[in-house]
């Protein structure tokens, strides 16, 4: 390709950019006679190029489009939406075949005459219809337009265009013609990469200078130092760029998207000029646009519902940008209906990403937050603008690639606001050195919220000493309850770690959560380059990029992301104290496997065990909390009143606090109070003894010791008739049946384990029908089914079908357990071969059921 | 060990190719002079965590970060006596430095193709995949070793 056209390609992309976003303006403001000359300008500029250069079929459309543009500077035609519908489709079409010539240097085959045909006739004054779609080009393979180049100094793009001699560019437009020199952007990377050596170089001469005391060397050290800095200062101002480079699509964007949805949306812009690092800015284009498409798509309402909602017609979008310490911060609001919450819930509970245990115990914003979540999206359909598959997870994702985060408040009715902090540049960055294992890492400052030095004092006891909950450390910080990791255990470094006395921890913050990281010793902060990892270490996701020191050693950089995703905390769904103890509660419960078990103490010092996974919360209520009703005891718990019952029939009233497990199913919740939580196990669960006496399933050998198991279902009917049918344990008589439990319920699936474990039955669960399958598939074998009806997915029904079809499961007995038992739902799941029906609620039926179906001759 | 002798042209005659010897758990080896960015005496390296059992760790070569890559485990050889300083073979794979770590590396030698033979079909499976045939010298022979499939690390080891 000639350097004519290479400049001509370039020039034209960006006149196209600015093109759009003064076509918008025209249309708000008609008679906007300077932005109506801009237009002009620019697509004459192109038309005229283009003939020079030898394109016509470039120069025909750009010659159509230029018509009209004439005719309604000559005030022939006025300005509306249909016309200016017809101009952009004009310039998609030159964007096209723009994108064509950068891939291959040559003007596509194609014939635009409708387009043209129905330009003319608008500029002749015949209303013609909406602009016929230009023809569609064949598509270049990917749009690499030309060498990408950036002007320098970076300036708003107009000013290369007022070296036109035609007339007083448009008055919004800087009128200088500033002195600007394109250079590629190769050549500005390769001077960052040097300038980011000499620094290093300085800051390795500067500490042998420390150690020497030669005056002779010292003042021309202090001057290439300062030059230095200059430098890297100067060449990091060629890299920068106003963030509205990144905005320019977007006006177009809510237009069409506003004529396309029937809504009415105005796009504020405020801080267009903030100016980030060129890398950072090409990170950010992409979420940004799908994050105003979200907003403009689903965010806002159409003008009947907002009418309706008694807010003005026109919804809007506000986009606004601005440093703050080091960061650029950006906003995205609008004033649409904000998330809803309940659908959220929904979908997160379909999708497995939370229990609905788990989901009670969570505050709305933390909820709102399962947006970021991959496999949510809140679109009830999927619609031509957004919904696409690219979620917001992938938004997240990409703003934290670059060391960014983002989070969201949501005002129901009222609108949604995201807001990301992103640094300013992605080339240096300042880093925490720490040391763990005798390594040293950096830890980058804006994930550091402080730095708290462990200690004891002499009664052991301390504001910041380090806890632990079964070697689980945690760390009691201003009455929060901070989860801690030690950085040498974690990356195995082994070395044991050292007395917790004396030991620092770094409180980093990874989205709304908090985690401490305990390292050995805290050196200096440091102004490092990040360089990204070796392609074979990619996979370990602690780390973000290694880079050189001062002393000129390699260190790593720790990515507090990649930290906390390894340990667990952050994945969205925690961030609430008390659970910290112990969230890691998915797996299958399989009662032959390890399941996760909360140890504690009731009745005097007899050691009692639930499931982790049934209880959504521990808390330690203050005895003045405990108040009466109807005699009972009840506490006031997140707005409602929870009641309480005593394990062991009454409760110690000396007792300053209560410990009190609390279990929640959809909206109810009830407390359970013990005389003290004891820990965590994780530990197989076989029940050996049964249940002597009601409210216990049984005991089982938990670590060596005879602990009892508590039944929560009865403990549940204790403290509200209705929650199930109370049912006490049935004996053991049964032989060991393989039991297959299919509920997508978490809940239920972790009540049924220990329930039918107790029956004599080898229960395995699984959260769906497909995994289900799929362990047929893996040639397991099972005596009897037990398969909830309602599925996301495929449901009991479909699934008893598959079972039936073929294969080795054909003709074992299925039970189909539901919260619907209408005989019309019995006849259709018997009809899908079901052998039994069973109320979800009534245990014992589910018992009897199978023990019926296991010893009929039809199923030997 | 200085970089100068690397600046012999790799062909010295029509049929002879230049190779860089090393020693790695006393067997002598050959890289291609060609394949061989830079040779190194001891280094600082860095350990990385979690990384693969055959990643040494990084270490700085004027300014670029590079992986330096164990031969004697890559290769399943016993790890080296205490107090053994390894000297590294600098090359280049997917855009990638990477220093290989040696015993020893010795001279550079012109070797004459009629020398080379495949690998015998015996040669232990660690070798016979990172070989890609032997030299016979006068008294001893030369196992050529394949620097990219040494390289060419799984990052999911």
């Amino acid at each position: 390709m000639d350097d004519l056209l290479a400049d001509f390609l370039t020039e034209t992309n960006e006149n196209l950019a600015e093109l759009d976003v003064a076509l918008v303006t025209l249309e708000r403001t008609p008679n906007d006679e300077a932005t109506l000359s801009f237009i002009f300008r620019l697509v004459h500029t192109i038309k005229g190029t283009c003939g020079f250069l030898g394109l016509p079929r470039l120069e025909r459309v750009a010659h159509a489009g230029e018509n009209i543009l004439g005719k309604i500077r000559d005030r022939a035609l006025s300005v509306d939406p249909d016309i200016v519908s017809q101009i952009l489709a004009a310039l998609d079409c030159i964007k096209s075949i723009v994108a064509h010539l950068g891939a291959t240097g040559n003007e596509p085959a194609g014939d635009d005459s409708a387009l043209i045909a129905t330009l003319n006739a608008t500029a002749s004054g015949q209303s013609a219809g909406p602009a016929a779609p230009p023809e569609p080009t064949p598509e270049p393979a990917p749009p690499t337009i030309a060498t990408p180049t950036i002007a320098t100094p970076v300036a708003p793009q107009a000013e290369t265009i007022a070296a036109e001699p035609v007339a007083a560019p448009p008055s919004a437009t800087p009128t200088a013609a500033a002195q600007t020199i394109r250079v590629t952007v190769d050549v500005l990377e390769d001077l960052m990469t040097l300038v980011s050596e000499l620094v290093l170089t300085r800051n390795q001469l500067l500490q042998l200078a420390r150690t020497q005391e030669n005056g002779a060397f010292s003042v021309p050290l202090q001057r290439l130092s300062h030059i230095t800095s200059d430098l890297q200062e100067g060449v990091m101002k060629t890299r920068m760029q106003p963030i509205g480079n990144a905005w320019n699509k977007l006006p177009r964007l809510v237009r069409d998207l506003s004529r396309e949805m029937g809504k009415k949306i105005e796009l504020t812009m405020i801080g267009a000029d903030t100016e980030l690092d060129r890398q950072v800015l090409e990170f950010i284009k992409d979420p940004l646009t799908h994050m105003v498409r979200n907003s403009g798509d689903h965010g806002l309402e159409t003008p009947e519902e907002r009418r309706a909602a008694g807010k003005p017609e026109v919804g809007h979008i506000a986009l606004n940008a601005f440093h703050e310490g080091g960061y650029i911060i950006i906003e995205i609001a609008d004033d649409g209906r904000g998330l809803s919450i309940d659908r959220i819930k929904a979908k997160a509970l379909a999708n497995g990403l939370a229990t609905e245990a788990e989901l009670l115990a969570m505050s709305d914003d933390q909820i709102a937050r399962f947006i970021f979540r991959a496999g949510l999206s809140t679109a009830a359909k999927v619609t031509a603008v957004s919904g696409r598959g690219v979620g917001m997870d992938v938004v997240k994702t990409n703003i934290e690639r670059i060391g960014g985060t983002v989070d969201l408040k949501n005002k129901p009715g009222h609108g949604t606001t995201f807001t990301i902090k992103i640094p300013l540049t992605l080339a240096i960055v300042s880093a925490l050195i720490v040391e763990a294992g005798h390594e040293r890492f950096a830890i980058p400052q804006l994930s550091v919220v402080e730095l708290v030095r462990a200690r004891k004092d002499a009664d052991g006891v301390s504001e910041s000493a380090i806890e632990r909950i079964k070697g689980t450390p945690v760390l009691r910080l201003r009455n929060r309850l901070l989860p801690l990791v030690s950085l040498s255990e974690l990356l195995a470094l082994g070395v044991a770690a050292s007395d917790d006395d004396g030991a620092y921890i770094v409180v980093a913050q990874v989205g709304t959560n908090m985690l401490g990281i305990i390292v050995d010793r805290v050196f200096d902060t440091e102004e490092i380059v990040v360089k990204p990892v070796a392609p074979i270490l990619r996979h370990v996701t602690m780390f973000s990029g290694n880079t050189i020191l001062g002393d000129g050693s390699v260190i790593m950089i720790l990515d507090p992301n990649g930290i906390a995703r390894a340990t667990g905390v952050g994945a969205g769904t925690s961030g609430n104290d008390s659970k910290q103890i112990g969230v890691a509660a998915t797996e299958i419960p399989h009662s032959d496997e390890k399941t996760t078990m909360l140890l504690f103490r009731a009745n005097g010092e007899q050691k009692m065990a639930v499931p982790l996974g049934l209880v959504a919360r521990l808390e330690d209520i203050p005895r003045d909390r405990i108040e009466l009703s109807c005699g009972e005891p009840v506490t006031q718990y997140r707005g409602k009143l929870m009641p309480l019952v005593p394990i062991s029939g009454m409760h110690d009233p000396d007792r300053e606090t209560q410990s009190v497990l609390v279990f929640a199913d959809r909206d109810r919740a009830m407390g359970l109070m013990v005389d003290r939580i004891i820990d965590v196990v994780d530990d197989r669960l076989t029940i050996e003894l049964g249940g002597a006496r009601p409210g216990l399933l049984g005991t089982a050998v938990i670590r060596g010791e005879a602990t009892d198991i508590i039944d929560t279902g009865y403990w549940l009917t204790q403290a509200a008739r209705d929650w199930f049918d109370g049912a006490a344990p049935a004996g053991q008589d049964a032989r060991q049946r393989q039991v297959l439990v299919v509920d997508d319920n978490a809940f239920f699936r972790q009540l049924l384990v220990p329930t039918l474990g107790a029956a004599g039955f080898l229960v395995t669960a699984v959260g769906g029908a497909v995994e289900a399958l799929r362990l047929r598939e893996a040639g397991r074998t099972f005596d009897a089914i037990v398969s909830d009806i309602d599925m996301p997915d495929m449901d009991g029904l479909a699934f008893a079908r598959a079972v039936r079809a073929s294969g080795p499961w054909a003709s074992i007995p299925m039970i189909a357990l539901t919260a619907r038992a209408e005989q019309r739902d019995a006849e259709a799941g018997k009809a899908a071969g079901f052998t039994d029906y069973v109320t979800k609620s009534r245990r014992e039926d589910l018992i009897e059921a199978l023990r019926g179906c296991l010893s009929d001759p039809a199923f030997q | 060990m200085s970089v100068d002798v690397l600046e012999r042209p790799d062909v010295a005659a029509d049929n002879e190719l230049v190779f860089v010897m090393l020693t790695v758990a006393g067997q002598t080896c050959g890289v291609p002079v060609a394949a061989v960015r830079d040779i190194l005496g001891e280094q600082a390296i860095t350990r990385i965590p979690l990384a693969p059992p055959e990643i040494a760790g990084s270490l700085n070569l004027r300014g670029r970060i590079v992986t330096a890559v164990d031969l004697r485990r890559r290769l399943n050889l016993p790890a080296p006596p205490d107090g053994h300083k390894p000297m590294s073979v600098v090359a280049e794979h997917g855009g990638e430095l990477y220093a290989l770590l040696v015993d020893q590396v010795s001279e550079v030698m012109s070797l004459k193709a009629e020398d080379f033979e495949p690998n015998p079909p015996t040669l232990e499976p660690a070798w016979a995949t990172f070989s890609t045939g032997i030299y016979r010298l006068k008294d001893r022979l030369l196992v050529v070793l394949d620097v990219s499939k040494l390289l060419a690390l799984s990052g999911e080891a």
